[in-house]
């Protein structure tokens, strides 16, 4: 070969083959891994395509070696770029070995030699784990040695693989095996033709198929005289690739190039090689004195990066991983450096920080990232006796570190680098730092934040949902109390995420987006000193509620449709099977003096305790660590309360329900004083929601739940008022007169209850009888608290109809200020307050929903069918403006 | 119409026309809202520990959404949908405790599935429909250290993934299967010993079902989570002979782009993507609408990579018909044939010959 790089050849590196190597052995042998990796990247660095890896030796554990090696080798991208070749004569070792590859690695070698039976079976194994083939030239007689047994065995083997395995045969590598020649055994004089003439006939005869060989077998009585081995391995790799070889194991750093190679020793090679005399062996070992010792010039890794000044080497060794020099150039740094702290805050972050623009930049992939941090470790490690030593002679040996940080990447997500790099800095600058790992259950962070009394917790994240994650984490932090401040960080989250939905979770104390790890150590420390503290959580919070208002303006103002489109993206039910029930009466029913003791069995109990600013879910609000003790109180008097307020009938509660005959017409639902249908009773308004929805729920209105006048069958809508707050300021005034502000309150709080439990008992009643659309329903409380039923009960100025006015047509429908004693406000607010209007529609798809923010558009076409003026609109509909009015009219003007 | 026959309509229907998958079934799910009584159902109520957000659950627990996720894909044209059970195998089930109903999981969720298909292919007798049995990777990574300071360490192995997805494989085959995919391949390794327990299992049931297998980008490197660039997951997967090779999830299809095209350059098997409706913006929402999708993935259309296309996180069935209709006017990716080289792999392509 001319040279080593104008050929096809592939060359596999033999170096990690603990049979050929006596320095891998040893390597192995003491365990010393590490070192075992570099020969690996010493091998791929001098041009192995593929690189061998054997651990057959007697004394070893093979398979713990080989998956070991081979597990390692997977953290080393500069080493696993290349497949791997899985070399052993133990099965259950190779077997070992292919359980770890990810890549298509060759197998190495299997063999006729136990029969055909055992080699087809081990050959479909080899398939299944996706791997190539070695097939050694053996079979049940024995290795073949001349070129006929060759080629022979190859070919059956070919046979066998192709058409029994279904083997694909370029996949397929023979190694006809290299002997040893000039052993000064006669018979031996013909190995090496006999292997180039066998590879010949193999390579014209079976197609597609490759040959390969142990290339170090043929100098093995030269030992010792690598200028003679590696002329040798030359001349005849030489000769074998022209005859077909395709690829061998080889010591790629140490292969002469042809025509380098002394041409009187190249000439007396090739005579023992091609066996061109009697007295070649003698010849090349008298010749072979004269070249002992000479030895080959080694090849050396490309080590120009070592004359840059060390910044540059520590910035280079940590984005290529390499350890080998690490704690020298951190030593030499360390001495140029005051403060050995400064080594980590300055050249070392500079490398991360160049690793970390470069992983940005999708030019270093993760499992770079993932060594760069392991060498980042060691120099810290390696500087941490010196940080040590300084604090001892700053007689700081006892002080208490800086602060205890909890770091943990949330449930669900197995992304920690980041993390990583947090803790190391934090632990560099004394802070103690307990890091749980990854896929952390938010239970597991707070019991172990709680039992560590941790000063500060932190949670990592890569992939999309561990948002939602650290949400859940956040609101269990205020559920359970906490007070530590949360830090934020990993790729996806950011401070508009932050701002706009976690931190609303923790109230408590404050959330905390962190870039990155730089910015770690400033955040954290602004936070441990307490006078800055409070400074730095109320800049934070100020900042989020900005930010989270300025989105909120900035995302729903771009997100909006016209009404138009919202029209056609309604809900557009099919009307044509289904047939409205009608109500067992139509106008309104009067239920007068409602019985307190029922009602007070429908109490959802939940936004009681909220009043009082206990939140939480009933009942396990009692139970709970913080509020547990102040709401059993609370509930114990409330319920003593309760039972006298019914005994003694403190408040009356009175309700009123009706139904009309209904149909839509657009946005508008028109009642019928009948059910001839011919006279409008009134006319009820509903807006639509705008938002730009990217899925393909609809853009709804209260009037999508009601049949169209056009064309819909004859429909239904019922209305209801109910209070429980006859009387309640009387009593409430009679506690005032007492000075028993609890007892005020809570009166007011219970008649609140009532009134809304009222509200859910009618509409239960009106489900099962009253309308009678579901007279089977059989739910208990919580079934009516999670609104399992059918149909709905929407009230004015709530989400589904933001528009309080509602209420007065609902009241004069209802002729509620006579029947039940309530009236409206001039802001549409009821009187007495513990009472609850709305709308009945049954329609099974019926579902709460909010309006959110609507266009001009809709406000100019509402403003018509309310009568208004469109300034009259949009003060009533202010809150839901999606632009701003005064804008408009300077724009307009 | 028997699975045999309907495996030969698909392997003949692929050649006349790029084929459509569903969209996400993750994205589905949310807009029910479900909470934790909802995911446990009857059954799981007493269930000691949290259940909401196993959504390989609600197979068992809320059958009628999943039949109706499944249908609204087949009613905007999907021809295949993969079951509901990305997480449906012991390992990721360890999680809430369930190890002991994932093979149920399974059998349910290919079945109701199967349930969907069959409606539709009465629906639309010249267009059957198929449904994948769908294998996820599981949480853990047999190539990667999950301890930055011990990186020989694993936290599974071959076996232990073998033996989970070989239970699997034979739940998604006895609820009715008609293919097998093998889906979100994040670490090689572990889609190997997927495949090693897929065609252990076809071997011991003796069939032979199509296997599609779908990885996916994790990064600005264009390479998967074990750092194999696509090339190089071709040949790690090549000897499984799968019906498809393709990528899902990772990016938009417009970050997806160059990996689609570098695998549809080399593989010998029919090409399939499904992107996610682009990147997540920063609420970690999904918001590239049916309109921006389909015009991205029409231009792959044209430009002849495709022969199955859906959708990732983030799609819908809105996301799946704009798609439909985009590639519809488009042959399908002709097969190439390779030469007969050595293509080996380790992070990175290695071929000879």
């Amino acid at each position: 070969m001319t040279s080593n790089a104008a050929t096809n050849f592939i060359m596999i590196g033999e170096r990690t083959n603990v049979t050929g190597s006596a320095k891998f052995r040893k390597l192995i042998e003491a365990d010393d891994y590490p070192a075992a990796l570099e020969v690996a990247r010493q091998q791929v660095e001098n041009g192995a395509a593929i690189i061998d890896i054997n651990m057959d030796e007697g004394m070893l554990d093979s398979e713990k070696a080989m998956k070991t090696f081979l597990n390692l080798i997977a953290a080393e991208p500069d080493i696993s770029r290349v497949p791997v070749m899985i070399d052993s004569s133990k099965w259950s070792v190779i077997e070992t070995g292919l359980k770890c590859c990810q890549g298509k690695a060759i197998v190495n070698s299997i063999s006729m030699k136990e029969g055909e039976e055992p080699f087809l079976e081990q050959a479909r194994k080899v398939r299944r784990y996706g791997a190539a083939v070695v097939v050694m030239a053996f079979d049940e007689t024995g290795q073949a040695e001349t070129a006929d047994r060759k080629f022979e065995i190859c070919k059956r083997a070919y046979k066998l693989l192709t058409e029994k395995v279904g083997f694909p045969p370029e996949d397929i590598i023979f190694d006809p095996n290299i002997f040893a020649v000039a052993t000064g055994i006669e018979e031996h004089a013909g190995y090496g033709v006999a292997f180039i003439e066998g590879t010949r006939r193999i390579k014209e005869n079976l197609p597609y198929c490759h040959v390969s060989g142990g290339v170090s077998n043929l100098s093995f009585s030269f030992r010792g005289n690598e200028q003679v081995r590696e002329a040798m391995h030359s001349v005849f790799l030489y000769h074998a690739i022209q005859a077909g070889m395709d690829m061998g194991i080889v010591n790629a750093g140490q292969l002469a190039v042809y025509d380098d190679i002394e041409p009187e020793l190249r000439e007396l090679v090739e005579d023992v090689i091609l066996n061109r005399r009697d007295d070649a062996t003698d010849r090349l070992l008298e010749a072979a004195e004269r070249y002992k010792g000479g030895g080959a010039k080694k090849k050396e890794q490309d080590l120009a990066w070592r004359e840059k000044p060390v910044e540059e080497r520590l910035t280079h060794a940590l984005v290529n991983g390499i350890a080998s020099f690490i704690e020298e150039d951190t030593e030499e740094a360390r001495a140029k450096a005051e403060r050995p702290l400064h080594v980590i805050e300055g050249p070392l972050m500079t490398g991360m920080n160049v690793v970390g623009d470069l992983f940005g930049a999708g030019k270093m992939f993760l499992p770079q990232v993932v060594k760069s941090a392991r060498v980042m470790k060691q120099a810290v490690a390696y500087l941490m006796p010196y940080m040590e030593k300084e604090k001892e002679e700053l007689g700081l040996t006892d002080a208490p570190s800086n602060g205890k940080i909890l770091l943990a990447t949330v449930k669900g997500d197995v992304h920690d680098i980041g993390k990583n790099i947090v803790g190391v800095v934090l632990q560099c600058n004394n802070y103690e730092v307990i890091d749980l790992g990854v896929m952390v259950p938010a239970q597991k962070i707070l019991d172990e934040a709680r039992e560590r009394k941790v000063d500060i917790i932190g949670l990592s994240g890569l992939i999309t949902p561990s948002l939602d994650e650290m949400c859940h984490v956040a609101a269990e932090m205020e559920r359970e109390g906490f007070e530590a401040p949360l830090l934020i960080g990993g790729a996806t989250t950011s401070r508009v995420h932050t701002a706009v939905k976690i931190s609303p979770n923790y109230q408590r104390s404050q959330a905390i987006y962190v870039t990155d790890a730089s910015r770690a150590v400033g955040v954290v420390s602004s936070l441990m000193s307490p006078e800055e503290r409070p400074r730095t959580i109320q800049r934070i919070r100020d900042d989020y509620i900005n930010l989270a208002e300025s989105h909120a303006r900035g995302r729903e103002q771009k997100a909006r449709i016209s009404i138009a489109q919202a029209r056609d993206k309604g809900l557009k039910l099919d009307w044509s099977d289904y047939q409205p029930p009608k109500p067992s009466f139509l106008g309104t029913k009067l239920f007068a003096n409602y019985d307190l003791a029922e009602l007070a069995g429908y109490i959802d109990w939940t936004p009681f305790f909220q009043a009082w600013e206990l939140k939480g879910q009933f009942p396990r609000i009692l139970d709970d660590e913080k509020y547990g003790e102040a709401a059993r109180s609370l509930y114990e008097d409330a319920q003593a309360m309760l039972k006298q307020m019914i005994a003694e009938n403190w408040v009356q509660a009175n309700g009123v329900v009706g139904f009309w005959p209904a149909n839509a017409i657009g946005d508008d639902i028109e009642l019928y004083t009948d059910d001839s249908r011919g006279t409008r009773r009134a006319m009820l308004h509903t807006l639509r929601q705008q938002i730009a929805k990217q899925s393909s729920r609809p853009n709804l209105a209260l009037s999508d739940y009601v049949a169209p006048k056009e064309g819909g069958p004859a429909d239904y809508v019922g209305a209801f008022a109910v209070t429980a707050g006859i009387g309640e300021d009387d009593v409430a005034a009679r506690f005032e007169r007492a000075n028993d502000d609890y007892s005020k309150i809570m009166v007011k709080a219970l008649a609140d209850r009532l009134a809304e439990a009222f509200a859910e008992r009618l509409h239960q009643k009106v489900r099962q009888e009253l309308w009678g659309y579901a007279p089977d329903e059989a739910l208990d409380n919580e079934g009516l608290i999670a609104e399992n039923y059918q149909g709905i009960r929407p009230a004015p100025g709530y989400p589904a109809q933001p528009d309080h006015t509602e209420k007065g047509t609902v009241f004069d429908l209802l002729d509620a200020k006579k029947q039940i004693g309530v009236t409206l406000t001039e802001s549409y607010a009821m009187w007495p307050g513990a009472a609850v209007s709305g709308l009945y529609f049954a329609h099974p798809e019926a579902r709460y929903f909010g309006v959110g923010k609507i266009g001009r558009d809709q406000v100019e076409d509402y403003a018509v069918r309310k009568g208004w003026s469109v300034e009259e609109a949009e003060r009533w509909l202010a809150p839901l403006l999606n632009y701003d009015p005064a804008a408009v009219d300077v724009a307009a003007a | 119409m028997t699975r045999e026959e309907r495996i030969a309509y698909l392997k003949s229907e692929v050649e006349k026309r790029i084929l459509i998958l569903d969209g996400a079934m993750g994205t589905m799910i949310q807009s029910y809202k479900l909470g934790e009584e909802d995911y446990r159902g009857e059954r799981f109520k007493d269930h000691p520990h949290d259940l909401k957000g196993n959504n390989d659950l609600l197979v068992l627990t809320q059958p009628d959404i999943i039949r109706e996720i499944h249908g609204a894909y087949f009613e905007v044209g999907a021809d295949v949908v993969e079951t509901n059970t990305f997480n449906a195998q012991v390992i990721s089930q360890a999680d809430y405790h369930l190890e002991d109903a994932s093979y149920e999981m399974n059998v349910a969720a290919a079945r109701l599935a199967r349930e969907a298909a069959d409606i539709w292919s009465a629906k639309t007798p010249e267009r059957p429909r198929l449904v994948a049995g769908a294998i996820g990777p599981t949480n853990r990574t047999a190539s990667i250290s999950p301890d930055v300071n011990d990186p020989g360490f694993r936290n599974v192995d071959f076996d232990t993934l073998v033996a989970a997805y070989a239970d699997q494989t034979r739940g998604l085959i006895e609820g009715g299967s008609d293919l097998i995919l093998i889906e979100t391949v994040f670490d090689t390794l572990n889609a190997k010993a997927a495949g090693f327990a897929v065609r252990q299992v076809f071997d011991e049931l003796g069939v032979a079902l199509p296997i599609m297998i779908s990885g996916t980008i994790t990064d600005l490197s264009g390479r998967n989570l074990s750092g194999q660039t696509p090339e190089a997951f071709w040949y790690s997967m090549r000897h499984l002979e799968p019906f498809s090779i393709g990528l899902n999830c990772s990016f938009g299809a417009d970050q997806l782009r160059p990996a689609v095209a570098e695998i549809a350059a080399v593989a010998d098997a029919w090409v399939s993507a499904y992107p996610n409706a682009g990147l997540p913006n920063e609420m970690g929402e999904y918001d590239e609408s049916p309109e921006m999708m389909a015009a991205l993935l029409e231009s792959w259309a044209k430009d002849g990579l495709l022969n199955l296309v859906g959708g990732c996180c983030g799609t819908t069935p809105e996301h799946i018909k704009a798609i439909a209709e985009a590639v519809a006017p488009f042959a399908p990716r002709k097969l190439p044939t390779p030469e007969h080289k050595l293509r080996l792999s380790g992070l990175e392509p290695f071929v000879a010959g």
